[in-house]
């Protein structure tokens, strides 16, 4: 019998994956983006077990706008990262310091 | 015959099996082409989940939007940009140690703080959408255009920002390229183009008399 906590670990496990990759993918902003749509897809898959565990529909009408919020999201930090590589040729977080006081 | 709840058990064993082998091998594999496909298995293995959990809708959703959209997207840009992949690994094993013990201490804490309440074993009980007489996408769609309609025009509202802020920022004005201007065509006059002088009526003298000195011989 599939409980609250199956779904609830599987969120955990899948965040923690995430700050992880947020860590050691230092010079990659391509990966930093996918680590944060994976963090996400954690917080989703709590909303929906929380929607289906408590018999309630606001938690996946939450997932709805959050999935709306990240496709957005994605498309502006997509963009951003090609404008960043046309001017600095680089994808490199430690080498994208221009602004360091 | 299998017991249908310990057969979900194991679908969703499975299942998360998969999500998670996929999320490590995001953050780990070497090639980005390679990321995006294994992040493209991961969306697809919780959609599986989350139709165990009766949520359809939103497990197409994440399927049409996410695999369909946002990942070829992702492909898209990183395919087109040229990303050096022996530069790219130089300090993953620099950080590898910090990273792991951040995400096993954060992972060790949430445990423990579900472990709390795994003492109150909650059932999934009955589908809160079949007990209503409707299925999961009437049974969201009732929230969303009712009680949730003004924050359903917000997200409309954010994706066309979305679409405005990410043309606007790759938009580039090249200088010196020859393009067309068809305003600027259309809006010309006559007066712009052909210049009509007035001038005395005169002969040309020695053009005549040219040719007849040549035809002498």
């Amino acid at each position: 019998m599939i409980t609250l906590s199956h779904y609830i670990v599987l969120g955990a496990i899948l965040f923690c994956i995430s700050v992880a990759g947020l860590f050691i993918n230092r010079k990659n902003v391509i990966v930093l983006l996918m680590a944060i749509e994976l963090m996400l897809l954690a917080v989703n898959i709590n909303f929906v077990a929380f929607s289906r565990f408590s018999h309630d529909v606001a938690g996946q009408v939450f997932v709805f706008f959050i999935l709306t919020v990240a496709a957005a999201e994605s498309a502006i930090g997509l963009a951003i990262l090609v404008l960043l590589f046309r001017n600095r040729s680089t994808v490199n977080v430690a080498e994208i310091d221009s602004m360091k006081g | 015959m299998i017991d249908p709840s310990l057969f979900q058990l194991v679908c969703f064993y499975a299942f998360a099996a998969v999500t998670v082998a996929a999320a490590l091998s995001v953050i780990t594999l070497r090639n980005s082409v390679h990321a995006v496909l294994a992040l493209v298995l991961t969306f697809f293995s919780t959609a599986c989940i989350w139709m165990l959990a009766e949520a359809e809708f939103l497990a197409i959703a994440l399927i049409v939007v996410y695999v369909g959209a946002v990942m070829v997207l992702f492909l898209f840009v990183v395919m087109m940009l040229d990303i050096d992949q022996e530069k790219i690994r130089e300090g993953f094993v620099k950080f590898l140690p910090v990273g792991l013990i951040v995400a096993v201490v954060m992972l060790v804490e949430m445990l423990g703080l579900i472990g709390v309440r795994v003492m109150h074993v909650q059932t999934m009980g009955e589908n809160p959408a079949t007990a209503a007489g409707l299925s999961n996408t009437a049974w969201l769609g009732m929230a969303l255009y009712t009680q949730y309609l003004l924050p359903f025009e917000i997200a409309a509202l954010i994706l066309t920002v979305g679409v405005i802020a990410a043309v606007a920022l790759t938009l580039r004005h090249r200088t010196g390229a020859r393009k067309q201007h068809p305003s600027e065509q259309v809006a010309v006059k006559a007066s712009d183009r052909v210049r009509i002088i007035k001038m005395a009526a005169e002969r040309p003298a020695e053009i005549q008399s040219a040719p007849a000195q040549e035809s002498k011989p």
